[in-house]
């Protein structure tokens, strides 16, 4: 069976970054792998998505509406804007950020309350404020790894493999800090 | 592997000796990748059709050479592209094109293979990252053997998706000797004459031998639905009917006819699967075979195995309705220098014929400076129009915007045209010090090459000065005061000007951020002055005042100009 991943978040939150790492453990455990980014204008603090797929032989590279085991959401909205992806017994994992669009900084809309109680009624959903345990770290850009850490746990790989992936594609002198916000995420607060 | 990196995997294995590009979404990370090969020489040139031209000349020669762009590049390359298809190649040329379905990163979603038709060039389309680099080397095997260009077409979908792709061996290709010959490589008239009739045969010669193409393959399984389709379509059809049948084509023009001819016999119903164009649909239905096409799958965008459950299995797929959101389309980054010239525009509320880049994001709220973005280089030459139509008065509170590298792209004939053409305009050139938009590359004005190396740099004001613009200023893009006051005098200017915005895209690598912006609640008149030009490092709070976030924001000091009551600081960070 083909495991169907997506990460959701804002342009420049390191959605590339995170994808990589998936990437690379699926391969390292010899599945067949499809990844799909978005690079370009999106990065450039737009909605952004992106997608891995492993398994025995993977076609399209693409996860379609109604097919994601796993929705990693580095952003409330984004969160929601994408929900519909997940199938029923898919799981949402959430990092509790508000990043309000400019849509909403120029108050031609309005950014949605209740984002986390509305899809908790309908969705399984694993939430953290990942930003705020980052910063206790001393860095909050490993925020993304804490959220990766959650979301390993719904994942078929061990802990190793996870922390040897992480050793492989972050830059050398953050393995430590990556380490630590990985297990952070993995064993939970 | 991306598709990308792939792509230039495939030309180091193919025994490629010459690769040019000019950057664009989503075909840049093949240069990238290229110019690692010590093997390969590799270069950005200032534009596509240059270099395509030195993609040709490298052939010419008689090495293996590659030119690689996105789809609207092709356009700027099509002069050189469509003669170099009536003489052919020695060391064989690739044309590597990347579309666009769903306007990722593009200014329209046009499909290169009406092109590729036009043009009377083949063109292969791989389905994955292994192909992309498999089908390389057997593009410069049909380049060299038919005497012909081939273009490898991409889209933003193959482009930006790693699969898993087995390396081999680069070849060692040796040089074709080259031999002087008008008839062939001088293309006037005479010549060209003789050399169109070669093309008609050469293509018809493709068309029957495609048939044998490993690459177009049919694979029969179920035969009461068969599906036409090629490149990551094929992916969605396997997906979506992994029991169907599938004439899987690798070379999308020109069409195996027999081959499809056959297949179609075979299968009760036959649908064509395209994204974009229905450029295979009409050849095959213009030969009397029976097939659905654009009549339910779409025009636009990406395709998806959705779009074929629902439309061919008719499978109610209980998609739950999509949450309506507030949409969150890109911005300019925190610190970015074109915000600062954008919030002295829109105070002195002029104007601006825009062009391409991060810049052209100026034509959203709340900045709403741009009216106008064609393509690359178009923003001097329509404010050019726009003087020429209406008169000198009329565009005293217009100014053209464009980015460095577009200038050295194309803007820099344009604004020789004004100087020509006794032109009234300003024209700002918004110079961060690369190519932001699409990632940051060098050009010829940034003093680095696509190898890295160091080398003189045209300096824009120079070169400006040397067309005979008498007033050519350079001014620091956040120092908003001189902005206003040389912007007011030059627009009000009786002749052509430029003014030369400067500092370096924030996202430039090296680039550090001494300062943070931070408020100072009790000064805070709740004015919203600095909230004007939308940097998203700043929020309104309920109360009133303002909140910066401190890991987004760079220290541009934008706000702190901004704000009248000292409500805002600059504080070493
Ligand atoms: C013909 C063509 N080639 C390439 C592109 C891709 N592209 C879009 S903007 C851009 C250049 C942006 O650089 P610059 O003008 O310096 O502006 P910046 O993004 O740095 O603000 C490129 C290469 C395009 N749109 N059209």
């Amino acid at each position: 069976m083909t495991k169907n991943i997506m990460i959701v978040g804002v342009g420049g939150q390191g959605t590339l970054l995170t994808s990589r790492i998936l990437g690379g453990i699926t391969r390292d455990a010899g599945y067949d792998v499809k990844l799909s980014e978005v690079h370009g204008m999106a990065q450039r603090g737009g909605s952004v998505v992106t997608f891995v797929r492993y398994g025995e032989a993977v076609a399209e590279p693409i996860v379609e509406a109604g097919c994601a085991d796993v929705l990693i959401a580095f952003e409330k909205l984004e969160a929601l804007r994408y929900a519909h992806f997940l199938k029923e017994d898919g799981v949402l994992i959430l990092n509790e950020q508000r990043m309000e669009p400019i849509t909403v900084l120029t108050g031609a809309a309005a950014y949605p309350e209740h984002i986390v109680e509305d899809l908790e009624k309908e969705y399984t959903v694993f939430k953290m404020d990942a930003m705020e345990e980052a910063k206790k770290l001393g860095n909050a850009k490993v925020f993304n790894i804490i959220v990766l850490g959650m979301a390993a746990r719904h994942m078929d790989f061990s802990k190793e493999a996870w922390l040897s992936a992480i050793e492989k594609t972050v830059p050398p002198k953050t393995v430590e800090i990556n380490r630590t916000a990985f297990l952070k995420g993995y064993e939970g607060a | 592997m991306l598709g990308n990196e792939a792509i230039a995997r495939g030309a180091y294995e193919a025994g490629v000796k010459v690769s040019a590009a000019y950057p664009g979404t989503p075909s840049t990370e093949i240069s990238e990748n290229i110019a690692l090969y010590d093997e390969i020489y590799a270069e950005w040139s200032p534009n596509e059709k240059v270099a395509t031209e030195v993609a040709i000349g490298a052939s010419i020669s008689g090495v293996r050479a590659m030119a690689s762009m996105k789809h609207v590049g092709v356009n700027v390359a099509s002069d050189p592209l469509y003669t170099i298809s009536y003489s052919g190649v020695n060391g064989g040329l690739v044309l590597v094109a990347a579309d666009d379905p769903g306007l990722y990163s593009s200014q329209n979603e046009q499909d290169t293979r009406c092109v590729a038709r036009a043009a009377l060039v083949p063109v292969l389309e791989p389905s994955d990252s292994q192909e992309a680099k498999d089908f390389v080397k057997t593009a410069y095997e049909i380049s060299e053997k038919y005497d012909t260009p081939v273009i490898l077409r991409t889209t933003t979908r193959l482009a930006h998706s790693q699969g898993v792709v087995t390396l081999e061996e680069r070849q060692e290709i040796e040089d074709k000797p080259y031999e002087r010959n008008p008839a062939k490589y001088v293309m006037m008239p005479a010549n060209a004459i003789g050399r169109h009739v070669y093309v008609e045969q050469r293509m018809n010669a493709l068309a029957q031998d495609g048939c044998g193409f490993a690459i177009n393959r049919a694979e029969y399984r179920d035969t009461s639905i068969g599906f036409i389709t090629s490149g990551i379509p094929y992916q969605y059809v396997r997906e979506a009917c992994p029991n169907a049948s599938v004439l899987k084509l690798g070379m999308v023009h020109p069409l195996p006819k027999k081959l499809i001819e056959e297949f179609a016999q075979k299968v009760d119903v036959l649908y064509i699967f395209e994204e974009l164009e229905p450029v295979i649909e009409e050849q095959v239905k213009s030969w009397g075979i029976k097939a659905l096409g654009k009549e339910i799958f779409t025009l636009q965008g990406e395709y998806s195995a959705n779009m074929i459950r629902e439309k061919v299995l008719k499978e109610d797929l209980h998609i739950k309705e999509p949450a309506k959101v507030p949409a969150r389309p890109p911005i300019l980054c925190p610190g970015c220098p074109h915000r600062s010239v954008y919030s002295v525009l829109s105070k002195l509320k002029i104007h601006a014929a825009g062009d391409i880049g991060c810049y052209t994001l100026g034509a959203l709220p709340p900045l709403n400076v741009i009216d106008t973005t064609v393509c690359m280089g178009s923003s001097i030459s329509t404010l050019h129009g726009m003087e020429k139509a209406k008169g000198k008065e009329y565009v005293k509170n217009w100014v053209a915007v464009i980015g460095d590298s577009t200038f050295m792209h194309t803007g820099v004939n344009s604004l020789m045209n004004m100087v020509y053409n006794q032109a009234t305009g300003t024209v700002i050139i918004l110079d961060n010090s690369t190519t932001g938009m699409t990632g940051h590359q060098d050009h010829a004005a940034t003093g680095k090459t696509l190898k890295g190396e160091t080398v003189p740099a045209i300096n824009i004001f120079n070169l400006c000065k040397a067309m005979g613009i008498e007033s050519v200023t350079e001014v620091n893009a956040f120092d908003t005061e001189a902005l206003e006051r040389v912007i007011k005098e030059e627009v009000a200017r009786d002749a052509v000007s430029v003014i030369i915005t400067k500092s370096p895209c924030v996202l430039l690598k090296g680039n550090v951020f001494p300062y943070k912006c931070t408020p100072v609640e009790d000064k805070c008149k709740k004015c919203g002055m600095c909230l004007k030009p939308g940097c998203p490092a700043l929020r309104k709070k309920s109360d009133g005042t303002i909140a910066i976030d401190e890991t987004m924001c760079n220290g541009c000091g934008l706000c702190e100009q901004l704000c009248k009551f000292g409500a805002i600081e600059r504080v070493k960070g």
